[in-house]
């Protein structure tokens, strides 16, 4: 490994062990916020795989989180499934139905990409109040305590819930930088920067972009996995447009293209959020600030400036 | 190509995205009072359910005046706190975790929407708060949620179905065709409905769902002055109101009382605006759980989150309500097996522009067999 490589792996190691440790000095409330936080972050984390690496900007990412969120939660609900195997469907969950996108939907780009994942998202949500007999519909379903426990452990208490919040976010976090910083990681950042050329160097745009949205898919269905397990909830409202947004505006905030920014825009936005909630009813009007400032001083993200500015190395 | 998508995209969308948040806020300021018993409000002061969400809050408002004026909850102050939960399940989850770990609430109140419910009610039971909700969905009564969740301040959904539907089929007609919220509170009475009128030998010939986002229709099912040109033809009409928001002659000996300290008139207007028609079938619920809480808590003999359990308890415990202040909207049963309150419902026809009660039900004709026994759930 090159004395970069270490540096990079050092810091992603060393973040996942402070991670660790805020269970043991944070209050149960914010320790479980942080576990939120990390479960919403895998879901940018694979966002920022499909747009920040491969420069696929997709509305429908509602639609994966989704799928993850139901093909975990149904089984659970129906035949009592565990939340091991009921993990594993909604991670699959997630990957299936972004690759059936991803084979129709990149047949398109650029703005129409963009809104062909938009209807498809909107078409996933209108299925899920059709069938609501069996989806629960607009109420969705909370599920239950038997379908909460893996190897024993209750995920609905505080430590089992967050140590498996952070093994999830840990193992996506590596997968991610392991990814983008393989050949194929470098075709992802190339297609992004330039398709013709890429294609002209004999890669199948196609294909590449294909496999980093049904990765990405993955990422979306563990989240929505994840937060149905952890959380105990699952529900419609996850496949409306504002979940499609929340990812893009995670990766914008915390910078696109980087390996933590995800993380990052994902921790800033809860936090700004918990914040303004305490000082004014107005708490939208402080996000909303507070993103039309980062786009005047830091364009390109947090993480994407401090890369530009100061550590050129960052992933 | 691929860069110059990336780059305006991202400036534009971000740029869209800040300005929708800038515009959608309003002003205002939570205030925080050091009280010893604190109950969480749970809000829909943004999102679908703000419309109710302003009457709620206000209701509210009006209801712990009245308790602390009378002493607070034995003999202790009472200060609630408020937090929007944007009408969102997700959010609405948070929400419960914050008023209970942050703020240090001693119970949550407020909910209306049912999905906001059914996400934040596990977090409750995970919490062991109880969570007092106001959302006449049968998702509590249904057995769908956990010991900690209670609805002691209206009526479900089913009931009030169950109680109407026979007056509707002996006094307007067997074939029906429904139009409702394509909502899951729609749903429900699309299915209660046309379950109960199958029963009584009507039918419902044709179901048109409009979709809640369609602007206004929310607001319309009972925000809107009746008496607005445009609406002649709504003369003859009957109404479902929980509530009648047009004082009845007959009305109970608390109903003044009850209207001039959430600041509605005789009509259901706001006194200080006309135009501002409150959701005046609904909100006496937030007023009437406040006093639950009251009593749950006065029986238990609550002195802090130590004694959450046995303040459950105490409101299993419940049964006869009578009509008082406490309860304006009428006299109300309360469940403790499926922790559902029954009371009764009205039909009112609108009568020269107002509307005017022609049917009260009696709490029996909303009685269904109970599908849950909470008592036996673990806490």
């Amino acid at each position: 490994m090159t004395g970069a490589g270490l540096k990079i792996w050092t810091l992603h190691l060393a973040l996942i062990a402070v991670l660790f440790s805020a269970q043991y000095w944070l209050s149960p409330y914010h320790a479980t916020n942080l576990a939120r936080i990390m479960v919403l972050a895998v879901f940018a984390m694979g966002y920022n795989l499909a747009f920040g690496y491969t420069g696929l900007l997709s509305l429908g990412h509602a639609l994966l989180l989704a799928a993850g969120m139901y093909a975990a939660g149904l089984p659970a609900q129906l035949w009592g499934w565990s939340a091991g195997p009921a993990m594993i469907a909604g991670i699959a969950g997630g990957g299936l139905i972004a690759a059936v996108l991803g084979l129709l939907a990149l047949r398109t780009a650029g703005v129409s990409f963009m809104i062909v994942t938009l209807m498809f998202a909107q078409a996933g949500y209108l299925t899920l109040l059709y069938f609501a007999p069996v989806t629960g519909g607009d109420d969705g379903f909370a599920v239950a305590a038997t379908s909460r426990t893996l190897l024993g452990f209750d995920l609905s208490t505080d430590a089992p819930r967050f140590l498996a919040a952070l093994t999830i976010f840990a193992v996506g976090l590596g997968v991610s930088l392991a990814l983008v910083r393989s050949p194929f990681g470098r075709t992802m950042v190339a297609i992004r920067e330039n398709e013709e050329r890429s294609r002209m160097l004999g890669y199948n745009p196609f294909t590449v972009k294909l496999a980093a949205l049904t990765i990405s898919g993955l990422y979306a269905g563990a989240a929505g996995a994840a937060y149905a397990i952890l959380f105990g909830y699952v529900g419609a409202s996850f496949a409306t447009i504002q979940y499609s947004i929340l990812p893009m505006l995670y990766v914008l905030m915390g910078g696109a293209g980087t390996t933590l920014g995800p993380f990052l825009g994902a921790l800033v936005m809860f936090v700004l959020i918990e914040a303004a909630t305490g000082i004014t009813t107005a708490h939208q009007f402080i996000v909303g600030a507070a993103l039309v400032a980062l786009i005047l001083f830091a364009p390109k993200g947090i993480l994407g400036t401090v890369r530009e500015r100061w550590l050129r190395w960052l992933p | 190509m691929t860069k110059g998508l990336l780059h305006p995209t991202r400036r534009g969308l971000l740029m869209a995205g800040g300005a929708g948040l800038l515009t959608a806020a309003l002003p205002g300021y939570v205030g925080a009072q050091a009280a010893p018993i604190k109950i969480g409000f749970q809000l829909h002061r943004t999102g679908i359910g703000a419309a109710y969400g302003r009457w709620y809050e206000r209701t509210a408002q009006a209801a712990l005046k009245l308790i602390n004026d009378g002493g607070g909850i034995a003999g202790r102050p009472v200060e609630i706190l408020f937090e929007d939960d944007a009408t969102d399940p997700k959010r609405g989850s948070e929400v419960v975790d914050k008023l209970t770990q942050s703020d240090g609430c001693d119970v949550v109140m407020g909910t209306l929407f049912s999905h906001v419910v059914i996400g934040s009610a596990p977090r409750a039971g995970e919490l062991k708060v109880p969570y007092l909700v106001c959302s006449e969905g049968y998702h509590v009564a249904s057995g769908m949620l956990n010991r900690w969740t209670l609805q002691p301040g209206i009526t479900d959904v089913r009931s009030q179905i169950q109680a109407m539907a026979p007056w509707i089929s002996a006094n307007l007609g067997k074939k029906v065709t429904m139009v409702f919220p394509d909502f899951a509170f729609g749903h429900d009475h699309r299915d209660f409905f046309t379950a109960k009128m199958a029963e009584m030998g009507g039918e419902v010939i044709a179901q048109i769902a409009i979709p809640p986002t369609e602007f206004g229709f929310i607001d319309s099912l009972e925000a809107v002055d009746t008496a607005t040109p445009g609406l002649e033809f709504l003369e003859g009409t009957h109404f479902w109101e929980g509530h009648n928001r047009v004082k009845p002659a007959d009305a109970g000996e608390h109903e003044a009382a009850y209207r001039a300290a959430v600041g509605v008139d005789d009509n259901g207007a706001s006194v200080s605006d006309a135009a501002d028609v409150s959701t005046y079938a609904h909100m006496f619920s937030t007023w009437e759980t406040l006093f639950a809480i009251k009593a749950g808590m006065e029986a238990a003999g609550y002195q802090g989150p130590g004694d959450r359990q046995k303040f459950v308890e105490a409101m299993e415990a419940m049964t006869d309500l009578p009509y008082g202040i406490e309860r304006p909207q009428g006299a109300k049963m309360f469940n403790g097996k499926t922790h559902q309150v029954f009371g009764t419902q009205n039909i009112s026809q609108v009568q020269g522009g107002k509307l005017v009660r022609v049917h009260q039900t009696s709490m029996a004709d909303g009685a269904y067999e109970d599908a849950v026994d909470y008592t036996t759930m673990s806490f």
